[in-house]
């Protein structure tokens, strides 16, 4: 049954990456600890679901309708909160506060709007193939899930290597201030960067969603937990160690789960971060980052 | 005299709390104090809580011992945890310390001896409104002492400025540690009261939720002076109660607060030199006039 552990494995580990891709390229970039993330991933989930459920939209544009709202919605923190904080050149702490006050609003509307109780989507809706290898069982909802947990890294990977965008976003998470000086748009890219940090997040909202179909207010503040795992494990900033850390995550957390007990795997995934951060305080791929005095 | 026993039998719960919760706002005061984010707050505060509720519950130990023990456990683990975390700054203390405090709670949660997730429960009702009020006014009595002490001048010189602390002699580290366990000691101490007048406690009140809560009230009331975290807690603990009408939109008001203090008042509400300055420039204004 190991190969059935493995992937369950690969399913959850490809969304934790995605979760973390967004988030460390928000750290890397804009140097902000986005705690506001986990809400943007509910935002996300919640609007798929409303997209299936009150506009029978087909779950390819319900996963669109996720990308754009939680875009949108990052996009609004930044126009309003982190700009304002940027150009105050608030200490690292301060952008952190503002982003828990986010997460605080917006679960507390998503309870006042769509109540505690949990929702689902539709079972028609839903993929039912599954491949039999064996004893292994691969069902085309989890395919799907990877395979667009997957795409959207590529993507992303894709313009971050080849494109004159994830070049100037490069130079910026060098020095934004040399980056500036070479003529290019900080701002605007920083505003770019929150857009698609929130729009990565969101679609890793409607995929976990989908793959344990439950959406709740509340389902933020774990993911959240594990994405500043992930990115720990993986060096903060770091795009290629959010994703090697969050398949690893995904994996230490479905074998504790299978083989020790069901609710030991968390604590063995904090427990875990906890020993990296006294051993490699830059994570496993990260370089060790001058500390400024 | 009777209005007063009718408003105390409803809020005295109420104004309990508010103690409770200045207290905590209090240890995180302190370990900011020395420039340290710690989000572990909260778990010292369960440690606490903890282990007081089973001393007096097992044990059947006086109230005072078991307050006592609710202040040493969690100091031996904050010293054990914070040589090697407390390396660590900034950012990557905060995910340190949020990561331990996620340990502390999965281990509640699945510990026999803690009761697991339904917690404890009859735990002997034992603090009273002069617990509260002496503990809070001794800490803060020692914590205004702290400040204006070698101890005290040192924390904010690391906090400041750790290299130029360090040039002038302070042992940074040491320090560090010292502020992180007496911080602990602080929350571990307002857990043990919290639980002797709550009657239950439950792995659910020592989460990340509960170290953001007493970050906001420390950060609302302001970190330049002591009157500060105890202001920001009294608010916090007070405001859902006023803001019943909204129901499931209550925390919403908590967040927009934490947005607002953080965009427009970044020492946050009380600012003793901000006060000053007001006063000064109405002085200028009136001795101005002819």
């Amino acid at each position: 049954m190991l190969e059935q552990q493995l992937i369950n494995a690969l399913t959850l580990g490809s969304v934790y990456a995605l979760f973390a891709l967004g988030f460390t390229l928000v750290f890397g970039v804009l140097e902000v600890i986005n705690l506001s993330h986990g809400a943007v991933f509910m935002v996300g989930a919640y609007a798929a679901i409303t997209a299936v459920t009150r506009f029978h939209a087909p779950l390819g544009v319900a996963i669109l309708a996720a990308l754009v709202v939680s875009g949108l919605l990052g996009l609004t923190i930044d126009a309003l909160i982190l700009r304002r904080l940027r150009a105050r050149k608030a200490p690292h702490l301060i952008p952190m506060i503002a982003t828990l006050g986010v997460t605080t609003m917006v679960t507390s509307a998503a309870q006042g709007l769509f109540g505690v109780e949990v929702q689902r989507f539709p079972e028609a809706m839903l993929p039912t193939g599954e491949f039999v290898f064996g004893e292994v069982h691969l069902r085309t909802l989890e395919l799907g899930i990877v395979a667009v947990a997957f795409l959207l890294m590529a993507l992303l990977f894709g313009v971050m290597r080849y494109t004159r965008q994830g070049r100037a976003l490069r130079a910026i998470a060098e020095s934004p201030k040399a980056a500036a000086l070479l003529g290019i748009n900080v701002e605007g890219l920083f505003m770019l960067t929150s857009f698609t940090a929130a729009a990565l997040g969101g679609v890793a909202g409607v995929l976990i969603g989908l793959n344990f179909n439950a959406v709740t207010p509340m389902m933020g503040a774990p993911i959240l937990h594990k994405g500043i795992a992930v990115v720990i494990l993986g060096g903060m900033g770091d795009i290629r160690g959010a994703l090697f850390g969050g398949l690893f995550l995904g994996c230490a957390e479905v074998l504790s789960k299978a083989y020790l007990s069901s609710q030991m795997g968390d604590a063995v995934a904090f427990g875990l971060l906890f020993l990296i951060l006294l051993v490699r305080p830059a994570g496993l791929f990260g370089r060790v980052l001058e500390r400024k005095a | 005299m009777a209005a007063f026993a009718d408003f105390w039998a409803t809020y005295s719960t109420l104004v309990y709390s508010v103690g409770i919760h200045a207290l905590l706002a209090l240890s995180l005061w302190l370990t900011l104090s020395c420039g340290l984010l710690s989000l572990a707050n909260a778990a010292f505060m369960g440690i606490g809580a903890y282990t007081a509720a089973l001393l007096t519950l097992n044990l059947h130990w006086p109230f005072p011992a078991a307050l006592l023990g609710g202040a040493v456990a969690p100091a031996v683990v904050a010293l054990i945890i914070g040589a090697p975390t407390l390396r660590l700054s900034g950012v990557y203390l905060a995910m340190a310390t949020l990561a331990f405090g996620e340990v502390t709670r999965i281990l509640i949660l699945n510990l026999q001896i803690t009761g697991g997730p339904e917690g404890l429960n009859g735990i002997p009702l034992l603090t009273t409104g002069w617990h509260i009020v002496v503990i809070l006014a001794v800490a803060g009595y020692g914590l205004a002492r702290i400040r204006r002490s070698r101890l005290g001048r040192a924390f904010e010189a690391i906090r400041e400025d750790e290299v130029a602390a360090r040039l002038m002699g302070i042992n940074v580290e040491s320090h560090k540690l010292a502020a992180f366990t007496l911080g602990a000691v602080l929350a571990g101490v307002a857990g043990a009261l919290n639980a002797h007048f709550t009657f239950f406690i439950s792995p659910r009140e020592y989460g990340f939720e509960n170290a953001v809560d007493i970050l906001t009230m420390t950060i609302l009331g302001g970190t330049t002076s002591l009157i500060g975290p105890v202001l920001g807690a009294t608010i916090l603990t007070l405001l859902p109660e006023l803001m019943r009408f909204l129901h499931a939109y209550r925390l919403a008001v908590n967040g927009l607060i934490l947005v607002v203090v953080v965009l427009f008042l970044p020492t946050g509400l009380w600012d003793a030199r901000r006060f000053r300055q007001l006063l000064k420039n109405r002085r200028a204004r009136k001795g101005g006039q002819p």
